[in-house]
Formats: C-alpha cells, sequence, structure tokens
C-alpha cells in the first residue's frame, strides 16, 4: 500500500470513491464505510462520497439513536470537511424516491443524476462499495 | 469497467442500481444468487432486457448450474471461472454488495 499511497498526497494521489448504498443501523456497513472514509483520507488522497439507494438515510441530520441503544454516528460526516472530503454526491432518484431534500442533510450534497454518477465512477482509480 | 452483482433482483435493490450507475457499454457480471436476473421467464426479465441493451451482461456458469437456472433470457452470456477472470482482469471492477 505504501508504494500506492504515498502519506502527503503528490503525484501518486488516487482517486478513490466510496459508494454508500446502505442504511445506517440495520448493517455495519454504513458505519464501516464511514470509517474507512477518515482512514483513508488520512492519505491525503482525492476522495469522492457517492450516496445512493438506502445509503442516503445515513445522512439525514435528524437521526437521534438515544432509544434504541446504539452509538450514532451522524456527527461523525461533519469532520470530513476537515479532512478536505467535499465531494460529497447524492443520485437524485435515490433522495426523491425516499422523500428526502438537500435540507435534510447533516453536511452540504452535490445532487447528481445516474448519468454523472456513472460517469465520476469511470474516472475513479479504484471504487469502493460500503 | 466490470460490475459484479450477487444478489438476487427479488431481494435486493443492487441489480436496478448497479444497471442505473453503469456507463453504456461497460460489462455486468451476475454471480452467486445474482444469476437469478438471468432466468428466462421471470417477472425481472423485461427489466433485464433492459440492462443487456445498455450493457454486456454475463452470468457465471457454476452459479447458474448450482441454481437450476438453465434457460437464460436472451443476450446474457455465460462465462466460466476463466471467463470471470479475464473479465477481472480487463477493467476496474465495482462490487454492489
Amino acid at each position: 500500500m505504501s508504494d500506492e499511497m504515498d502519506n502527503g498526497g503528490g503525484e501518486n494521489r488516487k482517486k478513490i470513491a466510496f459508494v454508500m448504498r446502505h442504511a445506517p443501523h440495520g448493517s455495519i456497513y454504513s458505519y464501516e464505510g464511514l470509517e474507512t472514509v477518515l482512514i483513508v483520507a488520512a492519505y491525503e488522497q482525492d476522495l469522492s462520497l457517492i450516496f445512493a439507494g438506502d445509503g442516503v438515510f445515513a445522512l439525514v441530520a435528524a437521526q437521534d439513536t438515544s432509544a434504541v441503544g446504539i452509538k450514532g454516528f451522524i456527527k461523525t460526516y461533519r469532520v470530513l470537511d476537515g479532512y478536505d472530503v467535499n465531494k460529497i454526491y447524492v443520485d437524485r432518484e435515490s433522495m426523491e424516491k425516499r422523500g428526502l431534500k438537500p435540507e435534510d442533510f447533516i453536511i452540504p450534497v452535490e445532487v447528481k443524476e445516474a448519468e454523472e454518477i456513472a460517469a465520476i465512477m469511470e474516472e475513479q482509480h479504484a471504487t469502493i462499495p460500503y | 469497467m466490470l460490475h459484479t452483482v450477487n444478489k438476487s433482483p427479488f431481494s435486493s435493490d443492487a441489480l436496478n442500481e448497479c444497471a442505473r450507475f453503469a456507463s453504456t457499454g461497460s460489462d455486468i457480471l451476475l454471480i452467486e444468487d445474482g444469476v437469478y436476473a438471468a432466468k428466462a421467464g421471470s417477472a425481472y426479465e423485461p427489466a433485464l432486457k433492459d440492462v443487456v441493451k445498455k450493457c454486456a451482461v454475463y452470468a457465471l456458469e457454476a452459479d447458474l448450474k448450482a441454481r437450476g437456472v438453465t434457460a437464460l433470457v436472451p443476450g446474457v452470456k455465460t462465462v466460466a471461472y476463466a471467463g470471470f477472470v479475464e473479465l477481472v482482469e480487463k477493467s476496474k471492477v465495482h462490487t454492489w454488495l
């Protein structure tokens, strides 16, 4: 990994997109995806986050897990900007089907059409599913 | 780009989302329960026919055989494990979990 990702960005900087497709509390995907984003962000790579399908629920600001006895992680999304992770894309169809609007989300997002997301995925060195 | 799907289209939206976000002309490989999408005569056949128009759709022979899926939606190509490897070597891969 060290050959591919020098810790400091530079010419070995890779474009990596995380494709987040799972709701936040029903499985571990969403939480582990965010953890992995933060780990990879420390290597100063060119990261994009794509939220599609039930993945869009992960960004809903109104989440409060106190009554179900699990630790929520919605506030963690706010630290992404501090790691210069600000390419946050949401699939319009997934968002609208679920009755959500950009104002419902914890962080600013760019709403994209499916074709735009397809193009973003194609331009990456790697895409990582969560 | 190669997209792999391992979930039945009757239990998961993975293939629907894969098809929406796969660029025209890219490869989609159905594996494990994903091969149920390729079964001829199912309610998913019309949807898969649309996918076949946009992308090259493959299904893994061993998984089809294991599940008794014999008649396939027209346009779906079968691949053995060697073909799976060739597809993976050809391009970047995204797995729709």
